[in-house]
């Protein structure tokens, strides 16, 4: 059913929390999930023209990035990007066979691929270019948060997180329960002023993003002086400082 | 957005098949539009014939062709669905308005089913121009233009395909008709043109400043995209169009699709046999060029959200 | 009511390796399923990478299934360059190598060269060439990073690199110098991510902000080659207010030793020395000149003193002052040369004096040092600092690393907590030991010892009495006398020119000279080619052993096909490059994962094989018959020196033995079921001051890193340098042959100080001519050639633009996606630009060996990695420019360590016509896909979980 499961308080929202401050752009969220999604729920990630002109594929995570002013030379910016989860996204409603559908249970949003009939509309209704078209089997797919690994049984409690935070060399990817204000990544979202994209779009994402840190051009955040006071003691002579200074080995 | 020759020719055709059909089943009960059973049920057949080719090319667009039935059973959320469930229902009434016409059955349940029919058409058409006014992501969509006007292209089109084949059956009521599509077609242009200026002047779209959240850090533009090569996203819904190109296109899309089967249609008016029944049919083929031409700009012309994170700065 | 399976069974089985889609060496777990992998994760109780896993060592699975594998071993037919080749049995491919190769041992070994890249198996390979008899041998590490090596070994004793590492846990300030991703890739972002938790301040000092540099609190976009007046200013500014750790080097450095002061004379510059040869210092409470190890004396900074016999000294550290104190390295004299501002300059001295003193960290941990003086703290320097290419990959590399290293020397910040720390088994005794082997070569006899050493004089060179050198490459002569690491670069040049002599096979080993590691590759493709007048190929005969179908295979004669990391087994010594950290020594293995689907070997087993066949000693047995079965035989069973094999955990007959001991016949079931890696962990006491921790020494001797528990005495003041230059002036038995230009160029970089001076090619170059620096940088998430192969990891960067200043770009009326020429004195190529602030103005960059040969890894010849992708490699000149007067052209390289000076690359950019948009340039023929090759598929549906069909 592609209605949206009605919002339930203090209900499970499961996403993620990205740190563009620690992000260095390194790909390999993108890559593992690659690794994970092609032999999991969404199975197969197909890849065209893999080793020709124009090379494409399927991929659930990518990371762009973007230059920022930032007092005349640009700071860059890294910037991973998968679906966001979002509380009220038209990805889902606007979906004309039920395959597009959020979980009540953990508000993952997910694609039944066997209800798809690829009609692409869901890919035309997310804003933020998480839905990805499998040409080859002719049906949507996207981003599960891995809900394969997550609650895999089969894996040893520590491994149930996301492949792509599991690997984040960074540490600039975190997941948790959105939901529960006390959650880890809550508490981070609200230290850090983590962000929705987009918000103009009313989707009320549920993964989030923190900002870049201002840089520390400042005594290295520690209060030290902006330049060392250099000793006159000795005038031409700058050795005489030194000269009875007895040191022991 | 791509223009997929799909759904152009979809939209297109459909249009057309709902907005004449809409003629028929309105105009005629009322009495407005007198003519005779048979260009009536050729009229109709046109239309349907229409709409079946409409309806066949969009699921020319879908993976799964063969699940399409699925595609009816969304038609709480989703305009997708239900443009599919309206245009199915309406075959009923527009077969059934059809049947009564050739049999001559009863009168009242003939109305009926042509009054039915044209509220069909109607809400189909509504439904198919939600599906891309409904989308947030993508501003020159999302407006109070796009309803309006394929209401009103698809009635003028639909207007335009009657008023030739009643031409070509020689119905006296033809040059009157001729007139009113032509009329039609003039708002169609208007709303078309106000579409237009809107897009142009609109700014209300979003930016690469809250695509990304750091516009609070000054201004941001694309160093890298993540790939290399165009993906789906960028075939998808990537796709730009020069400004120059564009201006062009429209300037073939007003001739055709306006003011050419205006001038045609009153030509038709004025004349008779022959030379009525040939700028009749003129005037319908060229609209229908024109009408594609204004399609595939709706889509070109269409800027996706998507494109903030790959290089554009606002959509 | 939509089923999912959310516990779907993963594997069948999960097998632990280590990681081989770059040299980080990070441990994974390969989940496999009906024989397929499933999924590679990164091992969490790995001490490299903790579970985390790169973008490339998540590609595994696309590099298991490439389409580029080579499959069998291939015998040239046709032309070389032609990739024309028949498949051959390998019977037949090693009679022929060992056929070949035999006779050159029985007449002149020295007519082999052999040359590895990145391999991981030196200690294997150097010492097969050392049994062979050829000085001949090197890996990559020439055109790497052997000025970080060397500058490191030869002033600290330990190094950058991956030979030491920043104190993560404790540090409060950290300088990354010319860093995008190193060899440390997992580790060192690890650690950036925990200095970033704990708010620390991170300074990338890097001409391009991207990566690391993006990440970090301030970025320095520094104008490329001048780090080291940077550096100078820094010190220039700690020495004027005083803010150096008297102590620190006072008793762990040579800054009190006595220089003796003699100019002209034979002994000018040297350390004075006592009648036992050991170095004095000047006991201000005696004022006797007494043995500076003495730890009863007040050792003087500065001052000038009589030596018994007249002679005048004065303390290293006078000198140094002297030297950087003055005006010349005052932020403002250098601030317009580095492109960075006088008052940054100043702010960051400030900086790490405030870090380093203000906010010091005392450790209640209790150590013992060499003198048996017990400490009941352990006093840490909070300032860490890291550097690789932006520092080692220019001419000046040597002397800028040096720099760095003083600059942490007068900090006290090595290897005390929070700062520096060397990772076992370093620190060495410095000046480093042992000498290069190879100054007599004999048929069939082994060299006296290794092929690769440090000399401390010119003694140790490898030169004839009148200077020719006797390497091929030049290596260990007066053109590279500290070349600790061979070059590469040089190689193919030296053998086609026959200078200083013809070879007769060059024998190659994963690297792709033919393309991205060769400076000015489209000559080097001609001299591979390149006949003489009776049509024989000018270098005789070639033998490559690589895993893939890379550009440099269709050079090959003979080609033997190696395994993938997933199918051998390997070694990562102690003897060679493990993975140790600063909390103890760590080395590792691989095993096979996967059985082979194709005919072929891991090389190190085709190697023993040639070995037997060649009769090497210490390949054989006394009956002559081969003593290794194969390399995992070899890894359980060599013995380097008693007791001490390639693998240090579990020895012992019973396995409990650490570091050295009898060999472990299980030894490595050992390691498999730890995970494929052994670790010691030092005890909290030998953590710091290695170098002078007596409990660490005698820890580092019983593993045998170290020969005697000594102090490691530090060098700000480096006396082989002097050496050498003594010997320029015409002192001493070996001198440089009397070409006052060679003479002269010793003299001036043979300074026992660290100074600067432009970049060579900068010199000799109108830089007006050539404006521009042109740099490249590692992409993440590809490894050099070995990734265009790879179905996903290509995706991500297929082809390359040219990154450029936007204001520059304007200036020179250069827009994004422009095409444009890049012109150096050398030759020009053509690319696509695009412009971006967060780069140096003067400097233009790209990503590092994207662009492929067309044909080259069985992609189609129209990739885009042939048509758009690009090599700086094809400006880069292997040679500088002709000098004025006589005198052959010096190669590309730093004067002191022969380390290839890619960096020092300067050029200008010109617009392409509009006809010329469109492919880069140069264009080469497309390589023949060679026999046993199948086209590569179209599509992948890539699902191990799934239905067989669509498996690559
Ligand atoms: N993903 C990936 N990892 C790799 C490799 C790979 O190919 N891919 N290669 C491996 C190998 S072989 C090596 S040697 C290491 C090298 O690891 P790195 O040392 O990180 O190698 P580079 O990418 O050459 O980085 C050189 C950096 O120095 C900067 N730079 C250039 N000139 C100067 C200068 O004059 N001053 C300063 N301060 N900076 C300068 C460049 O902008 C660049 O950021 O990486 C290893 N790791
Ligand atoms: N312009 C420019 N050029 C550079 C550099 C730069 O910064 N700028 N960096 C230089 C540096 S530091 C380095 S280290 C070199 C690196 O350059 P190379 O040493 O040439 O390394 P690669 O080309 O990455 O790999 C060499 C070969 O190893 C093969 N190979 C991969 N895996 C295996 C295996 O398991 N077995 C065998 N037998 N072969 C295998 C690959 O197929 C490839 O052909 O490039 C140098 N070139
Ligand atoms: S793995 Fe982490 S650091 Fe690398 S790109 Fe993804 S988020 Fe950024
Ligand atoms: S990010 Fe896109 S795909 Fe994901 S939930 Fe939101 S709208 Fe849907
Ligand atoms: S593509 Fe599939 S999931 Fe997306 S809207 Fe169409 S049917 Fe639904
Ligand atoms: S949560 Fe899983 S599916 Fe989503 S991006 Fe991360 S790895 Fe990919
Ligand atoms: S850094 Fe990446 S590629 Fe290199 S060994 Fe580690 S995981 Fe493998
Ligand atoms: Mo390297």
């Amino acid at each position: 059913m592609t209605e949206l499961p009605a919002p339930q308080a203090g209900g499970k929202k499961l996403g993620l929390v990205i740190d563009l401050d620690t992000c260095v752009g390194c790909h390999a969220c993108a890559v593992n999930c690659k690794e994970w999604n092609t032999s999991g729920h969404s199975a197969p990630l197909p890849d065209f023209s893999a080793y020709q002109a124009e090379p494409s594929g399927v991929w659930f995570n990518r990371i762009h990035s973007f230059e920022v002013e930032d007092g005349g030379c640009g700071r860059t910016v890294h910037f991973p990007k998968n679906c966001l989860h979002c509380e009220t996204p038209d990805c889902v409603t606007v979906c004309p066979t039920g395959a597009s559908y959020k979980r009540a249970e953990d508000g993952i949003v997910l694609v039944d691929a066997d209800l798809c009939i690829g009609c692409k509309l869901c890919s035309w209704a997310c804003p933020y270019g998480a839905r990805e078209f499998d040409d080859d089997a002719g049906v949507m797919k996207k981003c599960t948060l891995c809900i394969d690994k997550i609650y895999n049984q089969n894996l040893a409690e520590a491994d149930r997180v996301p492949a792509c935070v599991a690997t984040c060399p960074a540490s600039a990817r975190h997941f948790g329960d959105l939901g529960d204000p006390h959650s880890a990544v809550s508490r981070l979202v609200a230290e850090r002023g983590g962000y929705d994209l987009m918000p103009e779009m009313e989707y009320r994402p549920v993964s989030k993003y923190l900002p870049p840190r201002p840089g520390k051009t400042n005594g290295g955040g520690a209060g030290a002086p902006a330049r060392l006071d250099h000793v006159q003691q000795g005038g031409e002579n700058k050795f005489l400082r030194w000269v009875d200074r007895l040191l022991s080995r | 957005m791509h223009p997929a020759l799909s759904i152009i020719l979809f939209t297109t055709l459909s249009g057309m098949g709902y907005g004449l059909l809409f003629w028929l089943g309105l105009m005629v009960p009322l009495w407005w539009l007198p003519i005779g059973a048979y260009t009536g049920l050729a009229g109709l057949a046109v239309a349907l014939l229409f709409v079946t080719a409409g309806l066949s090319c969009s699921s020319a667009h879908l993976g799964h062709p063969e699940r399409a039935w699925r595609a009816f059973t969304q038609w709480r959320s989703s305009w997708l669905s239900r443009e599919g469930v309206a245009s199915l229902l309406t075959y009923v009434p527009a077969l059934g308005y059809g049947y009564l016409w050739f049999t001559g059955g009863d009168d009242r349940l003939w109305s009926l089913a042509g009054y039915a029919s044209a509220a069909g058409a109607v809400v189909t058409v509504v439904c198919t121009a939600m599906i891309y006014r409904s989308l947030k992501t993508v501003r020159r969509w999302h407006n109070g233009w796009v309803v309006p006007n394929y209401l009103a292209l698809s009635g003028a089109s639909g207007g335009t395909w009657i008023v030739a084949v009643m031409a070509i059956r020689n119905e006296i009521s033809t040059p009157r008709t001729a007139l009113a599509a032509a009329a039609v077609i003039a708002v169609a242009a208007a709303l078309k043109v106000g579409y237009w200026r809107f897009i142009d002047q609109d700014r209300s779209g979003s930016t690469i400043a809250s695509a990304t959240g750091l516009g609070r850090l000054g201004q941001v533009r694309l160093l890298d995209p993540p790939h290399t090569e165009d993906n789906y996203l960028l075939k998808e819904m990537g796709f730009q169009i020069g400004r120059k190109h564009a201006q062009k296109l429209r300037r073939i899309a007003l001739v055709a699709g306006f003011a050419a089967p205006i001038v045609l249609l009153i030509v038709t008016a004025v004349t008779t046999e022959t030379a009525a029944a040939a700028a009749a049919l003129a005037a319908a083929l060229v609209m229908t060029v024109g009408v594609f031409v204004e399609r595939w700009l709706f889509f070109a012309e269409a800027k996706h959200t998507v494109t903030l994170y790959y290089g554009a700065s606002t959509a | 009511m939509h089923a999912i399976d959310t516990s779907p069974h993963v594997a069948d089985e999960v097998k632990q390796t280590t990681c081989y889609m770059c040299a980080c060496r990070c441990g994974i777990n390969v989940h496999l399923k009906d024989g397929q992998i499933r999924y590679i994760e990164g091992n969490r109780d790995h001490p490299v990478n903790r579970g985390v896993l790169c973008a490339k060592g998540s590609a595994g699975i696309m590099q298991q299934y490439s389409p580029a594998r080579l499959r069998k071993p291939l015998l040239r037919v046709g032309e070389r360059g032609k990739a024309e080749f028949k498949e051959i049995e390998w019977p037949e491919a090693l009679a022929i190598a060992a056929e070949w190769l035999g006779r050159i041992r029985a007449t002149d070994p020295k007519k082999l060269a052999l040359f590895t890249g990145r391999d991981q198996s030196q200690a294997l390979t150097g010492w097969w060439a050392a049994q062979f008899g050829t000085p001949n041998f090197a890996a990559h590490g020439g055109f790497c990073s052997v000025n970080m090596a060397a500058a490191g070994l030869y002033t600290i004793g330990g190094s950058f690199w991956e030979f030491g590492e920043p104190d993560w846990e404790r540090t409060q300030y950290f300088m990354l110098f010319g860093v995008a991703e190193d060899h440390d890739s997992n580790p060192i972002k690890i650690g950036l991510a925990k200095l970033k938790a704990r708010g620390v301040k991170i300074v990338s000092v890097n001409p391009v902000r991207t990566g690391y540099s993006a990440i970090a609190d301030e970025w320095i976009g520094i104008r490329p080659g001048t780090d080291g007046l940077f550096v100078m200013a820094l010190i220039h500014e700690l020495l004027h207010a005083d803010r150096i750790d008297l102590d620190y080097l006072v008793k762990y450095t040579n800054a009190p030793w006595l220089v003796v002061r003699d100019p002209g004379g034979a002994d000018d510059g040297l350390f004075a020395r006592d009648d036992g040869g050991k170095p004095l210092a000047w006991d201000q409470r005696t004022g006797r000149a007494v043995d500076a190890a003495r730890i009863d004396i007040a050792p003087a900074l500065v001052g000038e003193f009589t030596l018994p016999g007249g002679r005048l000294a004065v303390p290293a550290f006078q000198l140094l002052a002297g030297r950087y104190m003055s005006p010349d390295y005052a932020p403002d004299a250098v601030a317009a040369a580095c492109g960075v501002a006088a008052d940054t300059i100043r702010r960051i001295a400030a900086e790490l004096a405030h870090t380093a003193f203000e906010r010091q960290i005392v450790l209640d941990q209790p150590w013992t040092d060499c003198h048996g003086r017990r400490h009941e703290t352990m006093i840490g320097r909070p300032v860490a600092m890291h550097a690789m290419r932006g520092i080692s990959a220019h001419s000046n590399g040597f002397h800028t690393c040096r720099a760095i290293h003083l600059l942490q020397m007068l900090l006290g910040a090595i290897d005390t907590p929070g700062s520096f720390r060397y990772e076992p088994p370093f620190p060495r005794p410095c000046p480093p030991a042992p000498r290069p082997a190879g100054r007599t070569v004999s048929p069939n006899r082994p060299l006296s010892g290794m092929p690769l050493g440090q000399p401390t004089g010119p003694e140790d060179l490898l030169v004839e009495a009148d200077g020719t050198p006797l390497r091929i490459d030049k290596a260990y002569s007066w053109e590279a006398p500290l070349a600790a690491h061979g070059l590469m670069h040089m190689v193919i040049r030296n053998a086609w020119k026959g200078d200083p002599y013809k070879i007769d096979t060059l024998f190659m080993y994963m690297s792709n000279m033919a393309w991205n590691s060769a400076m000015n590759s489209a000559e080097t493709i001609a001299m591979l080619t390149d006949k003489e007048a009776d049509g024989s190929y000018k270098i005789p005969r070639i033998i490559y052993a690589d895993a893939y179908f890379s550009e440099t295979v269709a050079y090959a004669d003979l080609v033997l096909p190696d395994t993938t990391y997933l199918e051998r087994w390997d070694c990562i010594s102690l003897l060679d490059r493990p993975i140790s950290s600063a909390e103890g020594p760590a080395d590792a293995i691989r095993q096979p994962v996967l059985k082979p689907d194709r005919d072929v070997r891991p090389f190190q087993d085709v190697l023993l094989d040639l070995g037997a066949r060649l009769k090497l000693p210490g390949f054989i047995d006394a009956a002559g018959a081969p003593r290794y079965k194969d390399y995992p035989d070899y890894i359980v069973n060599h013995e380097r020196r008693p007791g001490v094999g390639p693998l240090a955990g579990w020895r012992g007959a019973d396995g409990d033995g650490q570091g050295s001991g009898a060999r472990n016949p299980r030894q490595l079931e050992a390691y498999v079921a730890n995970g494929c890696f052994w670790r010691y962990h030092l005890p909290a006491d030998q953590l710091y001051f290695k170098h002078a921790n007596k409990a660490y020494l005698e820890t580092a001797k019983r593993f045998g890193f170290v020969d005697a528990v000594e102090p490691i005495i530090l060098q700000l003041y480096s006396e082989p340098l002097q050496k050498f230059r003594l010997a320029a002036q015409g002192h001493g038995p070996v001198q440089p042959p009397a070409d006052e230009a060679l003479r002269r160029r010793v003299t001036t970089y043979f300074d026992p100080l660290p100074i600067w001076y432009m970049p060579l090619e900068e010199a000799s170059v109108a830089t007006d001519e050539y404006p521009l620096h042109a740099v490249t940088q590692r992409p993440m998430p590809m490894y050099h050639a070995w990734h265009s192969q790879n179905a996903w990891l290509r995706q991500i960067v297929s082809q390359n633009r040219l990154y450029i200043h936007r204001a520059t770009a304007a200036r020179l009326g250069l827009a994004d996606d422009d095409w444009a020429w890049v012109i150096s004195h050398h030759s020009r190529i053509k690319c696509q630009i695009r412009t971006m602030d967060g780069v140096n103005p003067q400097t233009v960059w790209t990503w590092n060996a994207i662009g492929k040969r067309a044909g080259a890894w069985n992609l189609a010849a129209d990739a885009p990695e042939a048509t758009r992708g690009f090599l700086l490699n094809h400006v880069i000149s292997e040679l500088l420019p002709p000098r004025s007067g006589a005198g052959a052209r010096h190669s590309n390289s730093d004067p002191v360590t022969g380390q290839a000076a890619w960096y020092d690359l300067r050029v200008r950019i010109e617009r392409a016509a509009p006809d010329e948009a469109a492919e880069t340039a140069p264009r080469f023929p497309p390589l023949a896909r060679p026999a046993g090759f199948a086209p590569p598929p179209a599509t992948l549906r890539y699902n191990a979980a799934g239905p067989r069909k669509g498996r690559p």
